[in-house]
């Protein structure tokens, strides 16, 4: 596994401060991710799950233990190479999105190839390509506030996918979904993960998530509980 | 309050200082500029050689003042190049009422000024009769209650202290924005001054025109000057630049108060922003921006609030300006009591150097209150501003 890794995770501790004191939100994190994993992190509220997707797309460093992403030591990178980490080789999906509500579904795709100042007709066969996997070509000029949920979820999801990076954090991605669209842009993303080979983490407590796992880590206390790898069973 | 509506609200406030900071500074150079054309064109010409004792500002200097000029100006002043002018206080009675005035001797045929001194020989012989005939200024007229063929009787001394006394008819009667050739003051032909002042082929000072000042200029010394103190151009408007000076004071305060208003808006509109996008900078740092680049962002968000301005302050602020220009902003009468040229309008003048200057200083001040609040940008902890959080 570790020839094949994307995310190594080494002693990763991380405390913060609280009151006069500190408040250990992961505690000796060990784990490896390799390429092409469909994995997910999953715990209660407050196990540490955003704190460890936060870490791994390098917004956040370990207090103790080193994390390892891509080949970079996340402790290591100055704020200017972390942000190449992240424009080149990690995608983000949030729970609320996160789109930027001027600019069109296009113009949302678009805007992380515009950090790599590819040029305009690149950027644009790229853009489409993305929304076609995620099947909004159709909606490409219209303003997030049209859309529904669901749709949103899936302009993240081209919006992460559409710089083709090794890995893809998507922190509790289904939790302002329904049911039917949870189960839809979940099954968008392993398509892609099967296609592409991108590796996927996921921090969710989402029961519908959790069935397409290959790997499930469970998270307690800020500690590994144990882990499950539900396709072998 | 919506961010489009806060938006065009500081948009609209900037681009009133923005004309209202043109308007101000048009004004003042059009007064600048009016003011020294009138005052060369009626009082000063392009310099002045003056007796060594004379001190306009001190009238008792007047008496001891005067002396005939240097022999070499005498070639300049025969050719129309320089105009001799003799001073003395005096005494009037319009109406049996006593003012003090000076009394100037000019001649009649002299170009030079704008003082209509050939009207003194317009006068028929009838209406003239023994008088003295006298041009004097609106103003002059106004506070003596004269009119055109009105006499006066004028008391002087001469050069030996003798006083002497005629009657002075007023042959015209002229209209100018320089108050210190009207207030107080009579014109009439040097010659006659000089005959009743006893003071023959005498003056007080001599004016240059432009081609004589340039030669003079390089050489106040010129063997034509003799003794004579030489004043050039820069130093006889030195008056009207100390007061132009005083008034830009002023309104630089309104101007500079105009501005802060509208970059405290612009400075409130982007803490604001810089507060309530939190979660759009965290995903702007998520997706790969650097912090750095995200200030920019913000800061060049907030200079386009100049921009707009400038814009929009062209779009009303052009036609209304140029509107000023052509009809003038009228002046109160009371004005000219300061004693310095104001005309019936002030022509605002507008450079090109005064635009550019303004466009350049709202806009740099825009760039810097932009910036302050967007610094607070490369301080964020992504993982907050991800959450919306105070930073």
């Amino acid at each position: 596994m570790k020839n094949n890794a994307i995310v190594t995770l080494e002693g990763v501790t991380k405390r913060f401060p609280a009151g006069k004191g500190l408040f250990t939100a992961l505690r000796d994190i060990n784990l490896i991710f390799g390429k092409g994993e469909f994995a997910g992190i999953v715990g209660p509220s407050g196990s540490g799950k955003t704190t460890l997707l936060n870490i791994i797309g390098s917004l956040d460093t370990p207090t103790e233990g080193a994390a390892t992403v891509l080949g970079k030591r996340i402790s290591d990178l100055s704020q200017k190479q972390a942000a190449l980490l992240r424009n080149e080789g990690i995608g983000f999906i949030f729970q609320t999105y996160n789109l930027l509500p001027v600019y069109s579904v296009y113009e949302n795709v678009e805007f992380a190839l515009l950090l790599q100042k590819i040029n305009t007709a690149e950027r644009k066969q790229k853009v489409m390509e993305a929304l076609e996997w995620v099947g909004l070509a159709d909606r490409a000029h219209a303003r997030p506030s049209t859309l529904s949920g669901g749709e949103c979820q899936r302009v993240a999801i081209a919006r992460a996918m559409v710089k083709k990076p090794a890995l893809v954090l998507a922190d509790e991605p289904s939790a302002n979904l329904d049911s039917a669209n949870s189960h839809h842009i979940v099954q968008t993303m392993k398509k892609l993960n099967r296609e592409l080979g991108t590796t996927f983490l996921f921090s969710t407590h989402d029961e519908k998530v959790m069935q397409y796992l290959d790997r499930i880590i469970y998270l307690k206390d800020g500690a590994v509980d144990r882990e499950e790898y539900p396709q072998d069973s | 309050m919506g961010n489009g509506k806060r938006t065009w609200l500081n948009v609209s406030v900037l681009s009133i200082a923005f004309v209202v900071i043109i308007f101000f500074n048009g004004m003042l150079d059009g007064w600048n500029k009016q003011a020294k054309t009138d005052t060369i064109a009626w009082e000063t010409g392009y310099g002045r050689l003056s007796h060594p004792l004379y001190d306009p500002y001190d009238p008792y200097t007047f008496s001891e003042s005067h002396e005939v000029p240097p022999e070499g100006l005498q070639e300049e002043i025969t050719a129309g190049h320089a105009v001799p002018v003799l001073l003395t206080q005096a005494s009037a009675y319009p109406g049996g009422r006593l003012i003090n005035i000076v009394l100037k001797g000019i001649d009649p045929a002299q170009t030079l000024l704008e003082i209509p001194s050939g009207q003194m020989d317009s006068l028929p012989p009838e209406v003239r009769g023994d008088a003295v005939p006298a041009v004097i200024g609106a103003r002059m007229a106004r506070s003596a209650g004269l009119d055109t063929g009105d006499r006066m009787i004028v008391r002087w001394r001469d050069v030996n202290g003798v006083f002497d006394a005629r009657d002075v008819v007023i042959a015209g009667i002229f209209h100018t924005n320089v108050p210190t050739v009207d207030v107080s003051q009579v014109w009439i032909p040097l010659e006659t001054l000089q005959e009743m002042t006893g003071m023959r082929g005498e003056s007080t000072y001599v004016l240059l025109d432009k081609e004589l000042a340039e030669k003079t200029e390089p050489a106040s010394g010129a063997a034509y000057a003799g003794g004579w103190h030489y004043t050039n151009l820069d130093a006889l408007m030195k008056d009207i630049e100390a007061v132009v000076e005083a008034k830009s004071g002023g309104m630089m305060v309104i101007s500079i108060l105009l501005l802060c208003i509208a970059l405290l808006a612009i400075f409130d509109t982007q803490v604001l922003s810089v507060f309530r996008r939190q979660k759009e900078i965290g995903t702007y740092i998520a997706l790969g921006m650097t912090r750095g680049r995200v200030v920019t962002v913000f800061t060049i968000e907030g200079t386009i609030h100049a921009l707009l301005a400038i814009l929009l302050g062209s779009l009303w602020g052009i036609p209304l300006l140029g509107w000023v220009q052509k009809t003038g902003i009228p002046m109160p009468e009371m004005t000219d009591q300061a004693g310095l040229a104001v005309g019936d309008k002030i022509i605002p003048a507008y450079s090109m150097a005064l635009i550019l200057t303004t466009v350049v200083l709202v806009f740099i001040t825009s760039l810097i209150v932009s910036y302050l609040p967007a610094r607070k940008i490369s301080k964020m902890q992504p993982t907050e501003a991800l959450k919306g959080k105070l930073v």
